[in-house]
């Protein structure tokens, strides 16, 4: 058991907490560096495909964990990400300043979008992000000049500094690129929960009217966290799109933007693990369960087999783990290190009665 | 003509999206929670029915059958409401967007393995012949999806203003606790709400499949419905129905008047637009919050 004996008020908002979890964090990065030599070409892409969802993830999770905002729209962030990112590219514009670029655009167009929908809150903001989500495919369609409508557009060859970067013959180079942009994502999250205006998101997230007692703009807040949580997603979907290597219109639906929300919800709202563990999740799962669907012969491929047991789990995890994966594995965490003296009522749910939103 | 013949086909789509938003409106009353998984209530609601009545399953006598369809989709509401949704009892809004989303995930996978992903048609009496007024063909199912939801809506008005399970309702969806010392059961008046709008959920169902063929996607229209709720307002329940009169009126007029890609945008359009200039739809009930 390690005690935290604070002596100075920088240590709570210090990057780690002590040299033990810097060593934990700085092992895991290290195995994740060696570990194209550890596993073969198909597992690495499917740790590349989990990494991108990530990234993805932690974008929404800047919005919903963080801020408290549901957006059912994401996948419209994503595809104008990867859309933007793409267009750049065949405009010439080298990959690694069209994917910064994309990254940027992406967060300032969705900051502008965010500013009349985020008069909106709760439900109303999850209902207009879903209708953005849904218009966004047929945008896609009405744009063809530009987007290649439904008959969708490829990942142009993609170089840094004359190194090609190539899933197919070279699937590490894709691994590297997605682990630096995941690292630098989650460190950019990081060390935005540490500064004021992390705290200003979590404060709208628990109270928006004791948030603007404490001074917190709150509309300004708002559109920030939208603007960068777009930003993220924007570059989680054009790393999708660019590693799928041909989309269209179909790639980015709204199912995707659902997906992406029951990902972190499952892996906990408000944690950086989160986004990765919910990540983990809903990568494996169709490998699971196309696994289970071979072991019991026909009878378990079922269309649509997929969502359903993601609904599923969903619904386990909301009514008995409201804080997912990551909320789970603190609990276990807490009570290893508090042995004998955890107590079974330490995070029993506060009880609490709804009131109206309406005539007050 | 033409413009009356699209006016009533729009009208008839219209009444099942305002069939569907009432579903919204009622739970939303009730619970200050949205149902996303309405629209695929609505689409067991419709396999429920066909499941009794099509001769490839029970064969049941169409009228003897609506009840029945009825009364199984109020107890699975009020079973689903018991097993999932009590759970959330006082949980906030969001919680209960997530859950119900993967609710209707589990709906629509359910209901895939049971009657299967191919488009299927109900035998209803409702879907045979059709009538000419004015030089307007008026199909059976068409005329009587019209009255069976303005006579709906009309009553279920009626129930939230003058019974005394309707204010206990509204009371429980202001202030939960205010409603306990009252005297009001809040959990049983939530399950019973769930039970209505699983039942209004089926009745917009059964109106559907009459209209034409079923699918387990059926459910998406749920999306449309929420563009009549939120017109209407999400609060009152003629304002869902005129929110989808509106939406289902706007459709046939676009994907006439307007470019092919365009029309089918028309109805997400209107609903952003009315998010953007007023929030709180046609008939608002919210006014600023107060600590």
């Amino acid at each position: 058991m390690r005690f935290h004996f604070k002596t100075t008020y920088d240590q709570d908002i210090r990057l780690f907490p002590d040299w033990w979890t810097f060593g934990l964090y700085a092992a895991l990065l290290a195995v994740m560096l060696i570990l194209p030599w550890l596993i073969d070409g198909f597992f690495l892409g499917e740790v590349t495909n989990v990494l991108i969802w990530a990234v993805a993830g932690l974008g929404l999770m800047l919005l919903t964990g963080q801020t408290g905002q549901v957006s059912l729209g994401h996948s419209a962030f994503m595809a104008l990400g990867c859309y933007l990112c793409v267009i750049l590219m065949e405009a010439g514009v080298p990959f690694v300043a069209a994917f910064v670029l994309c990254g940027i655009l992406t967060g300032v167009l969705g900051a502008i979008i965010a500013l009349p929908a985020l008069r909106l809150h709760g439900v109303y903001l999850a209902i207009a992000t879903l209708a953005l989500a849904i218009l966004a495919d047929d945008l896609i369609v009405i744009l063809t000049p530009w987007t290649g409508g439904v008959a969708g557009k490829f990942t142009p060859e993609m170089t840094i500094l004359g190194f090609e970067i190539n899933r197919w013959a070279n699937p590490a180079s894709w691994y590297y690129l997605v682990l630096i942009v995941a690292v630098l994502v989650a460190l950019i999250y990081r060390n935005l929960l540490r500064s004021p205006l992390g705290r200003a998101f979590a404060a709208i997230r628990d109270s928006e009217i004791s948030a603007q007692a404490m001074g917190v703009d709150v509309a300004h807040t708002k559109a920030v966290a939208f603007g960068l949580s777009c930003a993220f997603t924007g570059l989680g979907g054009a790393l999708m799109g660019l590693y799928a290597g041909a989309f269209n219109n179909e790639t980015f639906n709204f199912l995707l933007a659902i997906q992406l929300l029951m990902m972190i919800v499952i892996g906990g709202l408000g944690f950086i693990h989160g986004a990765f563990l919910g990540a983990i999740v809903i990568a494996f799962l169709p490998q699971a369960l196309s696994i289970l669907s071979d072991q019991f012969g026909r009878a378990m491929s079922i269309p649509g087999l997929e969502m359903g047991v993601f609904g599923m789990i969903l619904i386990a995890f909301i009514i008995l783990e409201p804080m997912g994966l990551y909320g789970r594995w603190m609990k276990i965490r807490i009570w290893l290190e508090l042995f004998p003296f955890a107590r079974r009522d330490m995070f029993r749910r506060q009880k609490s009665y709804l009131k109206t939103e309406r005539l007050r | 003509m033409e413009f009356l013949q699209l006016l009533v086909s729009g009208l008839a789509n219209g009444c099942v999206y305002g069939l569907v938003a009432l579903g919204f409106v009622l739970i939303y009353k009730a619970t200050e929670a949205v149902n996303f998984a309405q629209g695929d209530f609505m689409m067991l609601g419709a396999f429920v029915m066909l499941g009794l009545v099509n001769p490839q399953y029970m064969g049941i006598n169409f009228w003897l059958a609506v009840p029945l369809a009825l009364l199984i989709m109020g107890a699975l509401g009020y079973l689903l409401d018991i097993t999932v949704l009590r759970h959330m009892f006082g949980q906030s809004q969001t919680a209960i967007v997530i859950l119900t989303i993967a609710l209707g995930f589990v709906i629509r996978f359910i209901a895939g393995v049971i009657w299967g992903h191919e488009p299927v048609n109900l035998h209803s009496p409702l879907a045979l012949g059709d009538m000419r007024a004015f030089g307007v063909v008026l199909s059976l199912a068409d005329i009587a999806v019209i009255v069976v939801t303005v006579i709906l809506t009309m009553l279920l008005w009626q129930f939230f203003q003058r019974t005394k399970l309707g204010l206990a309702m509204q009371a429980s969806s202001q202030n939960q606790m205010a409603a306990y010392y009252m005297g009001i059961p809040v959990k049983r008046v939530q399950g019973a709400i769930w039970a209505l709008a699983a039942i209004v959920a089926c009745v917009a169902g059964i109106l559907y499949a009459s209209k034409g063929s079923l699918d387990i996607s059926a459910g998406f229209i749920g999306i449309k419905a929420f563009a009549a709720a939120v017109i209407g307002g999400f609060g009152s329940l003629p304002g869902a129905l005129m929110g989808g009169l509106i939406v289902g009126v706007i459709e046939p007029f676009a994907s006439r008047y307007l470019p092919p890609g365009y029309s089918q945008i028309a109805p997400y359009v209107l609903l952003i637009l009315v998010l953007i200039f007023r929030p709180h739809g046609l008939f608002a009930q919210v006014r600023t919050k107060k600590v």
